[in-house]
């Protein structure tokens, strides 16, 4: 038996099915509209698992799925060192988001990261407490503003309405998943002018961790012939 | 039956108490907040953060030295030497297998009179604890480099921003290439540094509501800081040779003293940090340490910790890069400076990790 996790509602569960049924392999819910139970037509031996897409990484981590869907976001963020733990087999080509650093667009002497530094370093000076960024990608956010040689911020939690921190004064400059940045300049923000953190989209992923026995390897096989994709070797390469 | 390491940590912190310090002891739990101010948001990257339900952050001890200054600025007196024996908790990267928790022996003197020849005494005990272990020490002065940046013909904030950076190596590199004209300005910038002064406030406020805690009076100060910035000359071509000259130096400490005496030449902003830098060697041999034969490299220290800002020293284990160094110490004044609250103290100190000493001793 070869486990496939996949989003348990909304658009990005659709379009996972859009994409698994214009490859031939069917997936569906199955039971009443509240229940989360799936089944697969088109191949024997997989079994569907819907799960909430923030936890399809560490589900994958720890082996309990041989396969499964999420976005480059959650996966970077919540593994360390996720290339030992899971293989990136085949983006989907949607849920397509960038992970970006935003700003109040009043600081137009903000543009960079360079800026960045320099107002923090000031604001600390003139206000007493490191420059809050707002986020809840706080590794890969600390990671990216390492390498770059910012100093003298903080990173506070934000797990929802991040956009809005900077207005409700619980932080200076936020750092959040965006596809179209509409509602980060509804909320009078702007994208610094650099290349964004983390380009994110909806992958399908393998576990390095999961008991892949001669069953499920078979199971790849099938799955791989009957999308016409070469699931194996990327599960060995990638 | 005490491990090797433990009776190890107990020889060494007996060596430091018969030396006349008075043992203390710290907390393992630490407000997370003063730590995070010192050290930046990259300690949680290298400290455990826990959470108590009242006291908000907290964190596992990652080193000594703060609560221990702490408890000497609150309540010491002066001239004070401190010594210490227990467990320091760090994260490591993933793949690693260095310890997450492992022993520390310290010492540190608080010493207003003598702060040259406390240098020279703690790298001496050190020297003394570590005993026959075969390991080569590196030092340095972080002194020296920011006398340099202090030194250089340019303005106060350009100094500024290169000394905030010292502990950031790419960073300073990016930026002292950016203050010599290496570097093009970018465009946003030499477009806010070309516009009429006058215009300012209308232009932060035509580019949105003024929103979050940074005022667009701050805003108006940095497009004038960039202004400035974008009419001051270059740092003359000599001056960041110097600079570059220093920070590659790396030689036996009484010929880099020769060689720094050469670079001063052309800037004799450092002829002071250098006297000083005389008298610690001067006091390292009186204490039977020969310059003539310790090793000295002046970028030593830079990526290390970030509190030491004069003299630094390591000892490292002979054949074993996979080890960390066996001892690590500096002078951390400034350190002293910020948890004093106004008060300050010349403050230098040193650890020892006894597991390093057995490890390198079982490999031997």
């Amino acid at each position: 038996m070869l486990k496939l996790g996949v989003p348990s509602k909304g658009r990005l569960m659709d379009k996972t099915f859009d994409w698994f049924g214009s490859r031939g392999v069917g997936l569906r819910r199955t039971g009443t509209e509240r229940e989360y139970a799936g089944a697969v037509d088109g191949v024997e031996g997989v079994s569907l698992v819907l799960l909430s897409a923030g936890e399809i990484p560490r589900e994958l981590a720890a082996g309990r799925i041989h396969l499964g869907v999420t976005g480059t976001d959650l996966v970077h963020e919540k593994i360390p060192v996720w290339e030992r733990q899971v293989a990136e087999l085949v983006p989907l080509g949607f849920g397509k988001a960038d992970l970006i650093i935003a700003v109040p667009k009043c600081w137009i002497d903000v543009e960079t990261l360079d800026d960045l530094d320099a107002a923090a370093a000031r604001f600390r000076i003139e206000h007493g407490f490191r420059l809050r960024i707002a986020t809840k990608y706080h590794r890969l956010v600390h990671a990216h503003l390492r390498d770059n040689g910012v100093a003298d911020y903080q990173l506070v939690d934000s797990q929802g309405a991040t956009e809005g921190t900077v207005a409700n004064l619980t932080a200076e400059a936020v750092a959040d998943i965006t596809s179209t940045g509409e509602t980060l300049r509804a909320n009078h923000l702007k994208l610094l002018g650099e290349e964004p953190i983390l380009r994110s989209q909806a992958t399908l992923f393998g576990s390095r961790k999961a008991n892949w026995d001669a069953d499920s390897q078979a199971v790849l096989a099938k799955l791989s012939a009957k999308m016409d994709l070469a699931l194996s070797d990327a599960m060995r390469t990638n | 039956m005490p491990t090797p390491v433990r009776q190890e940590a107990q020889r060494l912190f007996a060596l430091f108490k018969d030396h006349g310090a008075q043992a203390v002891e710290a907390p393992v739990l630490l407000p997370a907040e003063t730590l995070l101010d010192l050290y930046g948001e990259d300690l949680r990257a290298r400290a455990y953060v826990t959470r108590d339900p009242i006291l908000g952050e907290m964190m596992l001890r990652p080193d000594f030295t703060v609560p221990i200054v702490q408890m000497h600025m609150a309540e010491g007196a002066e001239p004070a030497r401190y010594t210490y024996e227990g467990d320091v908790f760090r994260k490591q990267e993933a793949g690693s297998d260095r310890p997450r928790e492992y022993a520390q022996v310290g010492i540190e003197i608080f010493d207003r009179e003598r702060p040259v020849q406390a240098e020279a005494e703690v790298f001496a005990l050190v020297k003394d604890g570590l005993g026959d272990l075969h390991c080569n020490p590196i030092t340095g002065d972080i002194g020296i480099l920011r006398a340099a940046i202090t030194g250089l013909e340019t303005t106060d904030r350009r100094k500024a921003a290169l000394l905030r950076h010292v502990w950031r190596p790419k960073r300073f590199r990016a930026l002292l290439d950016r203050y010599r004209g290496a570097l093009p300005v970018p465009t946003h910038r030499s477009f806010l540094a070309g516009m009429d002064p006058a215009h300012v406030y209308a232009a932060i406020e035509k580019a949105g509501p003024a929103i979050g805690r940074r005022s667009i009076a701050e805003v108006a100060e940095r497009v004038g800081a960039l202004r400035e910035d974008a009419y001051t000359a270059p740092i003359p071509a000599e001056q960041a040779k110097v600079l570059d000259d220093i920070l590659g130096l790396k030689a036996m400490a009484t010929d880099a003293l020769t060689n720094l005496r050469e670079f001063a030449v052309n800037m004799p902003q450092i002829e002071g940090a250098l006297d000083q830098f005389t008298t610690r060697l001067d006091a390292l041999d009186a204490a039977g340490v020969s310059p003539d034969a310790l090793p000295f490299e002046a970028s030593y220290g830079r990526s290390a910790m970030e509190y030491y800002d004069g003299f630094v020293f390591g000892f490292y284990v002979e054949g074993h890069t996979d080890l960390p160094p066996v001892a690590t110490g500096g002078r951390y004044d400034a350190l002293t400076r910020v948890l004093g609250q106004g008060r300050e103290i010349p403050a230098v100190g040193a650890v020892i990790r006894p597991g390093v000493v057995i490890d390198a001793k079982g490999d031997a």
